[in-house]
C-alpha cells in the first residue's frame, strides 16, 4: 500500500513539474506572439517602409536638354542618342585588366584611357564612369555578347550634345561637360540636387551655362527593384508592383537674336586674324553677331576633353578659349573720340564750328603729346576732328573738360561697367578717374591722379580699357539716340511641349539726356568718317549710308620721341585695330564694334571687317553669295586715309 | 485482395502511429516545404532534397514508433558512449568548416555527432534516473550534472553554441522533471546569474558580438547586426496577412541571409504574416501539449522523463529559433523544427517524435 501511495505521490510530483514546464511553454509562446504582434501590427508601417527602402531604388530619368536656335531657326545645339561603354568601379577588382581585356574587343584609344583616368581623378565619389562614347553598332553587339565576362561593365544609351556648326559662335553657345566637384557644390547650393540625379553634364560656358536652368528640364523618376547586392531586377520580373514612373519634362529651347549667317560672315571676315566683333540691334539690345577669334570646337568638351586637345587649346599663344568679346580688355583708341566730342557739346566746352590749330603735337607741362600726323592737321573743327581723327584736338579738349567731367559723361554710355548681358563672366574694364585710381592702387604715391594722365585718356589711351562688348553697347546707345538697352542673346525661351514662349523683352536700361542737335552733329561726323574720312576707303561704293569711327590702340606705350614702326615691333606688341559703326545712319538697324588684335591701323584692318558684316546684314539677306561682295581696293580714297589716329 | 485484408494491413501498419502527432507533424512539414519552395527559389534542388529528407524522416519515425520503449532504455548507454566517442573523434580528426570543428568524416558521409547528442543525452539521463528512481538524492543529481557537463563542454568548444545549448537544455529538462529540489534550482539560478560575468570572459569574440548586437543591432548594420535587422524587417513588413506566398521582397531580393535554414521563419512570416505565424505557433503548441500529455501518461519513470525532455527540447528549438529571427534572442544556429532545410535535424526530430509515439502506444501494455 505504502509502495503504491509512494508511486502515486511520485506521479503527482512529476505531473506538477510537467505542469510548471507547460506553463513555461505557454508563457514563452505568449511572449513570442506578443513579439510578432508588436512587429507585424504595431510596428508594421515602420518595417514595411524599411522593406520598401530595401527593395526600391529610385532611378532618375534625365530630361532631354533644350535646343538652341539662331533667330532664323538654325540649330546651334542639339541632342542625339548614342551608346557608351561605362564601368562601375566598385564592381571591378582589376580595373586595368578589365580595360585591357575590353580593348581587345572594341577600339579603346590611348586618349580614351587618358580621359578615363582624368574622369577618375576629377569625379571622386562617382562610381560610374564612361570609358568609350559613341560605340558603333558592331561594338555594341560584341560587348553585349561578352557582357557576362565583365561584371561592372554597362552599355548605356545616352543623349549626347552636339554643336553642328563646330567653331562657329562657339563662344556664344558655349558647351556642356561632365559635372565636376565645383558644379556639385553649386547644384547643391541652388537646391537642385534632386533634379540633377542622373544628369552627367552641365553647361560650363556661354549660353549653355547661363541658361542652364531653362535648358536642363525636370528629371523624371521611376522605381526599380534592387536586390541585396544592388543589382536591378529586370522589369516584368519584379517581386511586387512598383509605382508608375514620373516622366521627365524636357528643357526649354532657346531662340537667339543672333543671326548665325551673319555670325559666319563676320567670322569669315576676320580671316586668320585674332579679334572680336559684337553687333547689336540698337532698338532692342539683341545681339546679332558675337565673334571671338580664334574659336574652338565645343564638341571636344562634351565627353570630357582628352589631355592632348586640352593642352593644344589651353597652351596656344592665340588663347582660343578666351572670350575676347566678353573678357578681352582693350584701349578704345580713337573710337573714343565721338563720345569726347559729344561731351564737349553737351557740357558747352566746344561749339561745332570752333577750331583749333594742330601743329602735330600738344605741349602739356614738360610733356609733348604727338599727333599721329607728324606735321599736324592744321585748323581743325569738330567735324574734321572726328573725320580725320585729329589727336591734338582731343588732347586740348581733354585738358578743358577735365577727367571728372569725362568720366562722368562718358560713363553714361556703359564704359567701365557691366552691360548685364545674359552670359556669365563679363569683365568690367576701366573707366579712368581719380576715384578709380584711389581704389585701384594701394601705394599713396600711385593713387594720385596726374593732370597729364587726363590728356592720354582723351584719345582713348592711358588707363582706358574696355571689352569689345562695351564698345558695341556704347555705339548702339549712340545710334539709338541715348536710349540704352540691355544687350542679350536670347530672344525667347520656348517650352517644347506646350509651345509656350517666354520672351526676353527688350529692356531700356536708361535714356541718356542728350540734345538732338548735338547727337545729329556727332552722327553726321561719323557718317563723314565713312564718306570722306578714315573709313572712306573701306566703305567706298557702299549703297547704304553708314556711320563709323576708326581706332588704333597702342599695346605698348612709346617713349618720348620714339616712332612706332610696325615692321620693327614684335607681332603681339603691334597696335590693335578698332572700328565702331552703325547703319543705316538715319535709322540704324545694326551697331557694331570690331577689334582686330595686333593688326595695325583700324582703317586698314578693322574697318573692312565691319564693311563685310554691314554689307551682309543690310544687303546680303537677298544676295546668295555675300563673300563675292568683299571690298576691292578702291584707289580714290582720301589721300591721308592711312594716316589717321 | 479483398478490401478487408487491405484494411487490416493498413490498421496494423498505423496501429502504433499517434493520430494527433502525425497530423500536426504533417501540417508543419507541408508549411515548411511550401516556405522552402519560396526561400530556395534560386536552388530548386533543395526543395526536392528536402522532400526526400522528409520521406526518409517519416519512415524512420514509423520504424522507431514500432520499437518498444524498453529497447530505448537498453540502448541508452551504448548509444551515449558511441556518440561521446565520436565527439572525441571530432575533437581529434574533425573537419573544420566555417571556422568550427563539428564534422566527423566517415568516408561515405560526414555527420555532426553533436546533433545525435541531443537525443543520446536525454536517453542516458532518463535511464540513469530510472535506475535510481527509488532513492534519488542530491548525489544522483550531481552525477547527472557531471555527465551532462562533459559533452556540452566538448560541443561548446567546437565551437557550436547553439547545439551545446540544446544538449544542455535536453539534459536539464530530464534533471528538472526527475525532481531536482526547488531549493537547488533556486540556488542554481542565482549561481548562474552571479557567474554570468565569468561566462562572458569565456565566450568567443563572435559569440559576444552576437549578444551585443542583439541589444543594439544598428551598432553593426553590415556585420553581425545585419541578420537581425533584415530578418526583423522581414517579419515586421509581413503585417497581418503577409505579402503572399512567393511575394516576400526581403526573401526574393536576397536580403535575408540563411533564408532556407536558420532564418526560414523570416521568410514564412514575411509571406504569411501574423496569421501564418499564429497558425504555426498553435501547431507547435499543439505538438508540445500532446508531447507533455504523452509524458504525463507514460508508464515508467524512464518513459515519462524521456517523453517530457524530448517534448521540451522540441519547444526549445522552436522558441530559440523564432525568438532569434524576431530579434528577441541572440543569433545561435538553431533550426526551426520541421521547416528549416537540412536532413540531420529533420531526422533527429523524427526519431524523437517516433519515440513519443512508441511511448504513447505502449503505455497501457506495461502498466497492467
Amino acid at each position: 500500500m505504502a509502495e503504491i501511495k509512494n508511486i502515486r505521490r511520485e506521479l503527482h510530483y512529476f505531473q506538477v513539474r510537467l505542469g510548471v514546464a507547460g506553463a513555461l511553454v505557454l508563457a514563452a509562446f505568449a511572449i513570442l506572439f506578443g513579439r510578432f504582434f508588436y512587429l507585424q501590427v504595431v510596428q508594421h508601417q515602420y518595417y514595411d517602409t524599411k522593406a520598401e527602402d530595401n527593395r526600391i531604388s529610385i532611378v532618375p530619368i534625365p530630361p532631354n536638354r533644350g535646343l538652341i536656335f539662331d533667330r532664323n531657326g538654325v540649330v546651334l545645339a542639339r541632342n542625339y542618342s548614342a551608346y557608351t561603354l561605362e564601368l562601375t568601379l566598385s564592381k571591378i577588382a582589376d580595373l586595368d585588366g578589365t580595360i585591357n581585356a575590353l580593348a581587345r574587343l572594341v577600339d579603346i584609344q590611348p586618349r580614351d584611357r587618358r580621359r578615363f583616368q582624368r574622369l577618375r581623378e576629377e569625379s571622386k565619389g562617382r562610381d560610374n564612369l564612361t570609358l568609350r562614347t559613341r560605340l558603333t553598332d558592331e561594338e555594341v553587339a560584341v560587348l553585349a555578347v561578352n557582357r557576362y565576362r565583365f561584371p561592372g561593365m554597362d552599355i548605356k544609351g545616352r543623349p549626347f550634345r552636339q554643336y553642328p556648326l563646330g567653331e562657329v559662335a562657339s563662344h556664344v553657345v558655349g558647351y556642356i561637360s561632365r559635372i565636376d566637384d565645383q558644379d556639385v557644390d553649386r547644384i547643391e547650393e541652388s537646391d537642385q540636387a534632386g533634379n540633377y540625379k542622373g544628369t552627367d553634364h552641365i553647361g560650363k560656358t556661354g549660353l549653355e551655362q547661363s541658361y542652364e536652368q531653362a535648358l536642363h528640364g525636370t528629371t523624371g523618376f521611376e522605381q526599380a527593384e534592387t536586390d541585396a547586392s544592388g543589382r536591378i531586377v529586370p522589369r516584368g520580373t519584379n517581386v511586387r508592383t512598383l509605382a508608375p514612373r514620373t516622366p521627365p519634362r524636357p528643357g526649354n529651347n532657346l531662340t537667339l537674336t543672333l543671326d548665325i549667317r551673319l555670325q559666319e560672315a563676320a567670322e569669315r571676315a576676320f580671316g586668320d586674324n585674332r579679334g572680336a566683333l559684337v553687333a547689336i540691334e540698337p532698338a532692342t539690345g539683341g545681339i546679332l553677331a558675337f565673334v571671338s577669334k580664334p574659336g574652338y570646337d565645343p564638341n571636344l568638351f562634351v565627353d570630357g576633353i582628352d589631355p592632348a586637345n586640352w593642352d593644344a587649346l589651353n597652351n596656344s599663344p592665340d588663347h582660343p578659349l578666351n572670350n575676347r568679346a566678353l573678357t578681352g580688355l582693350y584701349p578704345p583708341g580713337s573710337t573714343f573720340k565721338p563720345y569726347m566730342a559729344l561731351a564737349a557739346l553737351e557740357l558747352g566746352k566746344r561749339t561745332p564750328t570752333q577750331t583749333i590749330f594742330d601743329p602735330g603735337y600738344f605741349i602739356f607741362g614738360n610733356n609733348r603729346f604727338r599727333d599721329d600726323k607728324a606735321d599736324g592737321h592744321g585748323y581743325v573743327d569738330m567735324y574734321k576732328s572726328i573725320v580725320m581723327s585729329c589727336d591734338t584736338y582731343y588732347y586740348m579738349l581733354a585738358n578743358d573738360l577735365g577727367i571728372d567731367n569725362m568720366a562722368r559723361f562718358i560713363g553714361q554710355f556703359g564704359f567701365g561697367a557691366k552691360t548685364g548681358i545674359d552670359v556669365e563672366g563679363e569683365f568690367v574694364g576701366v573707366l579712368p578717374s581719380p576715384e578709380w585710381k584711389l581704389k585701384r592702387f594701394k601705394n599713396p604715391a600711385q593713387q594720385r591722379w596726374f593732370p597729364g594722365e587726363t590728356i592720354s585718356v582723351g584719345i582713348g589711351q592711358g588707363y582706358n580699357s574696355y571689352t569689345p562688348l562695351q564698345l558695341a553697347q556704347a555705339v548702339a546707345t549712340l545710334a539709338n539716340d541715348g536710349v540704352m538697352y540691355r544687350p542679350h542673346f536670347v530672344d525667347y525661351i520656348q517650352n517644347p511641349i506646350t509651345g509656350e514662349r517666354k520672351s526676353v523683352e527688350p529692356q531700356a536700361m536708361k535714356t541718356i539726356p542728350l540734345k538732338a542737335k548735338n547727337l545729329e552733329l556727332i552722327k553726321h561726323a561719323m557718317v563723314g568718317v565713312n564718306k570722306e574720312g578714315t573709313g572712306a576707303r573701306a566703305f567706298s561704293g557702299a549703297v547704304y549710308v553708314s556711320a563709323g569711327k576708326t581706332g588704333t590702340a597702342q599695346v605698348v606705350a612709346l617713349k618720348q620721341g620714339e616712332k612706332y614702326s610696325e615692321a620693327t615691333v614684335a607681332e603681339h606688341l603691334r597696335d590693335h585695330a578698332l572700328f565702331i559703326a552703325f547703319a543705316p545712319a538715319d535709322k540704324p538697324s545694326i551697331a557694331l564694334a570690331v577689334l582686330v588684335e595686333n593688326a595695325g591701323f583700324g582703317a586698314r584692318a578693322a574697318a573692312p571687317v565691319a564693311r563685310q558684316v554691314l554689307d551682309f546684314y543690310l544687303l546680303g539677306k537677298d544676295i546668295k553669295k555675300p563673300a563675292e561682295r568683299a571690298p576691292s581696293p578702291v584707289p580714290q580714297a582720301p589721300k591721308d586715309a592711312d594716316g589717321e589716329d | 485482395m479483398p478490401t478487408a485484408k487491405i484494411r487490416q494491413l493498413l490498421e496494423s501498419a498505423t496501429a502504433k502511429i499517434d493520430g494527433p502527432l502525425i497530423a500536426i507533424v504533417l501540417c508543419i512539414l507541408a508549411l515548411g516545404l511550401a516556405t522552402l519552395y519560396s526561400a530556395a527559389y534560386q536552388a530548386p534542388a533543395r526543395f526536392g532534397a528536402q522532400g526526400l529528407n522528409a520521406l526518409l524522416a517519416l519512415t524512420l519515425m514509423w520504424v522507431v514508433a514500432q520499437v518498444h520503449p524498453q529497447v530505448f532504455m537498453r540502448i541508452a548507454v551504448p548509444v551515449f558512449l558511441a556518440v561521446l566517442l565520436m565527439l572525441v573523434g571530432v575533437a581529434l580528426f574533425g573537419d573544420v568548416r566555417n571556422g568550427a570543428r563539428r564534422w566527423l568524416p566517415l568516408g561515405f558521409a560526414s555527420i555532426q555527432p553533436s546533433e545525435l547528442m541531443k537525443l543520446a543525452m536525454p536517453l542516458l539521463l532518463a535511464r540513469y534516473f530510472h535506475r535510481h528512481e527509488a532513492a534519488l538524492r542530491l548525489r544522483e543529481f550531481a552525477v547527472a550534472f557531471v555527465v551532462l557537463a562533459i559533452p556540452t563542454a566538448m560541443i561548446a568548444r567546437q565551437p557550436d553554441l547553439g547545439t551545446a545549448l540544446l544538449v544542455a537544455a535536453a539534459g536539464l529538462y530530464v534533471i528538472f522533471l526527475a525532481g531536482l529540489p526547488w531549493k537547488v534550482i533556486a540556488a542554481g539560478i542565482t549561481m548562474v546569474l552571479a557567474s554570468l560575468p565569468i561566462l562572458w570572459g569565456v565566450l568567443h569574440d563572435y559569440q559576444r558580438r552576437r549578444f551585443l548586437t542583439l541589444l543594439d543591432p544598428s551598432s553593426d548594420p553590415l556585420g553581425a547586426g545585419y541578420h537581425i535587422i533584415q530578418s526583423t524587417i522581414a517579419v515586421g513588413s509581413g503585417g497581418i496577412t503577409g505579402k503572399g506566398w512567393l511575394g516576400g521582397t526581403q526573401t526574393h531580393l536576397e536580403f535575408i541571409p540563411e533564408r532556407a535554414t536558420d532564418f526560414i521563419f523570416a521568410v514564412y512570416s514575411e509571406e504569411f504574416g501574423l496569421i501564418g505565424a499564429s497558425i504555426l505557433l498553435v501547431l507547435y503548441l499543439a505538438l508540445i501539449m500532446r508531447g507533455l500529455m504523452i509524458s504525463a501518461n507514460a508508464p515508467t519513470f524512464f518513459t515519462r522523463l524521456l517523453a517530457g525532455a524530448i517534448t521540451l527540447t522540441f519547444f526549445t528549438y522552436a522558441v530559440v529559433n523564432m525568438g532569434m529571427v524576431s530579434g528577441l534572442l541572440p543569433v545561435v544556429g538553431v533550426p526551426l523544427p520541421f521547416i528549416s532545410y537540412g536532413g540531420t535535424s529533420l531526422i533527429t526530430l523524427s526519431l524523437s517524435i517516433g519515440m513519443l509515439m512508441s511511448i504513447q502506444h505502449h503505455r497501457t501494455l506495461v502498466q497492467t
